[in-house]
């Protein structure tokens, strides 16, 4: 372990108590919590922590992961009752004195421990037409031009990396599977305020739905659960605004 | 590194049982899931109090003499307590309504909704305190 920083700085491994929702859909009607012990440096994630167990205690545990380095969105799950990525979760931002609760996301069909059937929550990103959509021949026939103002005001919407913390950290969405959630709007806001995009009143009306931003109820949860630090509370209110207005608001070009 | 003295006690001080119930955690929302949990809470109960009110009001078109009967009986402590409830509880709506118009309309809003929040509970806190003992002593005092 000469390469791992906490030996290197000096730091000393620690017993910490997980405690997982375990679920296994074969031999189980109810999920259970099952406790864990595991050495961990200050500097481990929770994802370490999961490793271990699944590599040195319980090889049946499972969990999604794949960049574990917070690009790919796989490993949203909730530790001590908030949505993160586990991989992007160090212990020492826990309180450790406690033991950690590690739980799948809420609100999304649960298949086996940590995993859960991301297909509705997919189903409604592509909805919203996640994709540019410019038919017109670009002037002189070249690219489509866009200043930096125009860039400026989706930069935000396109960080997202389809985690779905945001979505099942929903109050609303845990009660109405139907609505389409923050990650499809904020997937919406990324095209809908596209300068180069031409089917924002598409978009628009896709979202001006009984179950479209109107379900929005600002608990501002989605923005606290981002890993990528979106304020997506803020797209969604630009949305609205946006379909009360009849188009978005985008500055003027070069 | 202060808190690796109770860390390394937390290891020896024994295993933590698992909970037993099978059921998640409570989501730990921040004052943004609070706030909208206190406007359903409030927004339900006033709307249940406006439909008993409609329909007592409209009494009076039927038959005067069971309408005062009905308004009479209004006239006690317990319906007294009622009424502070319900002024608590439009209070309450009423100036998380205010924040949450800013949240949709505004960008400082949504910056701000946190602050906002307990700007509101603490006027509502002021309001209550102004009302609260005139009304009970009004309710209680047979004034
Ligand atoms: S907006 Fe943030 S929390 Fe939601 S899916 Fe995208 S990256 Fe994840
Ligand atoms: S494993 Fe890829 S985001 Fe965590």
């Amino acid at each position: 372990m000469a390469d791992n920083p906490s030996v290197e700085a000096g730091l000393s491994a620690f017993t910490v108590t997980l405690i997982i929702r375990r679920f296994d859909p074969e031999t189980m009607d109810e999920p259970v919590w099952k406790d864990y012990d595991v050495e961990l440096y200050p500097t481990d994630r929770v994802l370490d922590a999961l490793h271990k167990i699944k590599w040195e205690q319980d090889g049946s545990l499972t969990f999604r992961r794949s960049c574990a380095h917070g690009i790919c969105g796989s490993d949203a799950m909730r530790i001590n009752g908030r949505n993160r990525l586990a991989c992007k979760t160090l212990i020492k931002d826990l309180d450790i004195t406690q033991p950690i609760y590690v739980e799948a996301i809420k609100g999304l069909p649960l298949e086996k421990d940590l995993v859960v059937d991301m297909e509705p929550f997919f189903a409604s990103y592509r909805e919203i037409q996640p994709f540019l959509i410019a038919d017109a021949k670009p002037k002189d026939g070249k690219e489509r031009i866009q200043s930096v103002a125009q860039r400026e005001i989706f930069d935000d919407t396109t960080k997202c990396i389809l985690c779905a913390a945001c979505t099942s950290s929903c109050p609303v969405f845990w009660t109405d599977g139907q609505y389409f959630g923050p990650a499809a709007i904020v997937n919406a806001h990324r095209f809908i305020f596209d300068s180069r995009d031409e089917a924002a009143k598409v978009r628009l009306d896709i979202l001006n739905d009984k179950e479209g931003v109107w379900r929005c109820r600002t608990t501002f949860n989605c923005t606290e659960a981002c890993p990528r630090g979106i304020q997506v509370t803020q797209a969604i209110a630009e949305v609205k605004n946006a379909i009360l207005a009849g188009k978005p608001a985008i500055p003027a070009g070069v | 590194m202060s808190s690796q003295a109770a860390r390394s006690g937390a290891a020896t001080a024994g295993r933590i049982p698992a909970p037993k119930r099978p059921a998640g955690t409570l989501y730990r929302g921040r004052e943004g899931m609070w706030s909208w949990v206190l406007h359903r809470i409030t927004g339900t109960a006033i709307f249940f109090f406006l439909l008993v009110h409609i329909l007592d009001t409209s009494l009076i078109r039927l038959d005067a003499a069971a309408y005062d009967a009905v308004i009479g009986t209004y006239k006690t402590p317990i319906m007294g307590l009622g009424e502070l409830a319900l002024v608590a509880a439009i209070g309450l709506h009423a100036l998380n309504g205010l924040r949450v118009i800013a949240i949709d309309f505004t960008q400082w809003g949504v910056k701000h909704q946190r602050l906002m929040f307990w700007i509101a509970i603490a006027l509502w806190v002021v309001l209550m305190l102004g009302f609260a003992p005139r009304h009970l002593m009004h309710v209680f005092g047979g004034e």
